[in-house]
């Protein structure tokens, strides 16, 4: 059993900061949907006004096609996962998961079983009598989510729950999480300001900023085609070049510089505007000769090994700073600081973008 | 120690613990002692002292248990000394007063620690604490104003038709049990406080998150989290009342004498020292042994209360 939901005009004020302001977007029932944007975006507040903490000044939240409304949250088919767990430290886990069914009036013998159930889920065995303070971080994860789990929630919404985590089982837990979300088929809506997390595990991403979602749309959609300089830098790295637009055809367009004249992608033409130009560090190339289209010498001011790649700074003789990521194919010598390259890029991986939406998405 | 040493310096250092020790042995520790010792000897003129008769026993103990009075508990009729008839009633009674500051103060604490804003938080504190700059006899005649007959309670609820005639409040123990629930609640209040304030907001909305009415909730995860606040609270409290003299000599009533009160005739009014002694620390003796039972019936630890 899962639902769906819907965020129809949805606003929030607190006093007079509008924290939420007129989202839109319906979520599928057994949808991985993340909300993923900077602290003090408003998803938190969103993901309050979907468990039912806080009530919406404007618009309506529908759960299954459910007016939520007046509705509290232990009303509403959701289970919420706090940003700090929320564990009850003075029951042993087993207590802990089977809480939501204690309070459902299941009785004794019927609770301990799923809750050993639920704990066999989570691959968490023979944790049953321990208290919450006997585990680890990613143990107490677990049990959090096992306990949301207990009440078999038409939705679950998770709040930043790995952020306490180390790198290691954080990217561990990423995996697990979907593994459990695929299982159990519930409606997971993650809320995150990781957007390594966000595009990993979600099947959409929806980022914001300032109370506006700015996209909704798939992790490569996100990442690949973001539909403003927001999301553009926000998801990834970028190198933000301004020039004006001097001529456009078949959706591209010459743009002059500062560094030189660029040629990148434009989406709808508007000739003698002064635009921001989006380019990817992992689009640049580094070479020794000047390269045919889009390339400006640089002077190399700092080179961090990173493993698996080499992200290299360089500075045009303007001073506009640019940023390049090298992959580390084990072979190429690794350049120094202080030498003179060049970096270029194609004008199809150079994309024009308005800056953040106060439009709205 | 270490620490002290290099912060104050070896003299100041020295004059703090100096200090310290003396108030505590000399002044605390020392007179007590003196009182315990001379609770297992007799009353005797001065030429007696240090005489023969002058021995170690427990006749000062035994005396409470003379001149016997009708006493019926749970239905069941006996006979036991005044004093000890007095003595049950004021744990008894004590034991209320402590039950009744939990109920009141209970749902206020938790009130003020997570449900009332920030900023109005001072303004109700100093509202808790303004009582608490008038003196305490003050407080007990005030009380002893309203309760009697003739008091505004009783004309208020006249002037509401409630009642037809004057009740006489000041009658048993009732008019002592309301006067000390009022001296001693802030004692129950700030503890619970203390613990409440500590809760994680966070369990207590995953509690509801997960379905729980809040009675449950209250049960389950905010209760047993104050429990060592309510626990301080309830030590607090009983021993204040049990050992409290000023509230039941000013309002008590015939029929509802406190064994402090008891303590009190001897020692002032009989000029019997070592009998009162020995009363008095029949009552300390009891006092300590009910708030041991009762902590390991609701399992606290002593550490937790530390806290």
């Amino acid at each position: 059993m899962s639902a769906g939901i819907e965020l129809d005009n949805v606003c929030c004020d607190f006093g007079k900061f509008r924290a939420v302001d007129r989202v839109n977007v319906t979520i599928q029932p057994g949808e991985f949907f993340s909300f993923l944007g900077p602290s003090g975006c408003g998803k938190t507040t969103i993901l309050r006004m979907i468990s039912g903490f806080t009530e919406p000044t404007e618009g309506v939240v529908r759960i299954g096609g459910k007016d939520m409304r007046g509705q509290r949250p232990n009303q509403r088919p959701t289970a919420l996962i706090f940003q700090n767990l929320a564990l009850f430290p003075l029951m042993p886990i087993w207590e802990n998961i089977a809480f939501g069914l204690e309070v459902r009036g299941v009785d004794k013998a019927a609770r301990r079983k799923r809750a050993e159930e639920l704990l066999a889920l989570v691959d968490l065995h023979d944790s049953a009598d321990k208290m919450v303070s006997q585990l680890s971080g990613g143990q107490k994860q677990r049990v959090a989510i096992a306990r949301a789990l207990a009440v078999e929630p038409a939705v679950m919404l998770l709040d930043e729950p790995l952020s306490a985590l180390d790198l290691k089982l954080r990217q561990h837990m990423r995996a697990e999480l979907r593994a459990i979300q695929k299982r159990t088929g519930v409606t997971f809506i993650y809320i995150t300001h990781d957007q390594g997390e966000a595009l990993a595990m979600s099947d959409r991403v929806g980022v914001m900023s300032q109370g506006r979602l700015q996209q909704v749309a798939n992790p490569r959609d996100i990442y690949n085609n973001p539909i403003n300089g927001f999301v553009a830098s926000f998801v990834g790295e970028n190198n933000i070049l301004t020039g004006d637009v001097q001529s456009a055809s078949g959706g591209y367009a010459s743009f002059s510089t500062a560094i030189g004249t660029l040629k990148a992608r434009l989406p709808d033409t508007s000739v003698g505007k002064t635009v921001k130009i989006y380019v990817r560090p992992e689009h640049i190339a580094l070479t020794e000769a000047a390269a045919a289209e889009n390339s400006v010498p640089v002077t190399l001011s700092e080179v961090a090994f990173e493993g698996n790649f080499i992200t290299v700074h360089g500075m045009t003789e303007g001073g506009t700073r640019m940023i390049a990521e090298v992959r580390n194919d084990g072979a190429a010598s690794v350049p120094t600081a202080g030498t003179q390259m060049h970096m270029s890029f194609s004008a199809a991986n150079a994309s024009l973008l308005p800056d953040s939406a106060t439009t709205g998405a | 120690m270490q620490d002290l040493f290099r912060r104050y310096g070896k003299g100041l250092t020295y004059t703090i613990l100096g200090l310290t020790f003396f108030w505590l042995f000399v002044l605390v520790i020392l007179p007590d002692f003196k009182l315990l010792e001379s609770s297992f000897r007799p009353y005797l003129p001065v030429v007696d002292i240090g005489g023969p008769l002058d021995v170690y026993s427990l006749e000062n103990y035994g005396d409470i248990l003379g001149n016997e009075v009708p006493f019926s508990v749970f239905g069941i009729d006996m006979m036991i000394g005044a004093r000890v008839k007095v003595f049950v009633l004021t744990i008894y009674y004590s034991a209320i007063v402590t039950a009744i500051t939990f109920v009141l103060a209970y749902p206020l604490s938790y009130y003020l620690a997570k449900v009332v804003s920030s900023k109005s938080l001072p303004t109700l504190f100093l509202l808790l604490f303004v009582p608490l700059w008038v003196s305490e006899v003050l407080r007990s005649f005030a009380w002893f104003i309203i309760l009697t007959l003739k008091g505004p309670l009783n004309a208020f609820l006249m002037a509401l038709g409630v009642i037809e005639k004057e009740i006489r409040w000041i009658d048993g123990y009732s008019p002592v049990v309301v006067t000390l629930v009022y001296a001693y609640v802030l004692f129950m209040l700030f503890p619970l406080y203390n613990a409440m304030q500590s809760l994680d907001s966070n369990q207590v909305e995953a509690a509801e998150d997960l379905g729980s009415p809040w009675w449950r909730t209250h049960w389950r995860v905010i209760l047993p989290h104050a429990k060592p606040g309510i626990a301080s609270g309830a030590v607090m409290v009983f021993m204040l009342s049990a050992g409290s003299l000023l509230v039941p000599a000013i309002i008590n009533s015939p029929t509802g004498n406190w064994f402090t009160q008891t303590i009190q005739d001897i020692m002032l009014g009989g000029q019997d020292w070592n009998s009162g002694a020995a009363f008095a620390f029949m009552l300390l003796l009891f006092c300590t042994v009910t708030v041991t039972l009762a902590m390991r019936v609701f399992r606290v630890k002593l550490s937790d209360i530390a806290k």
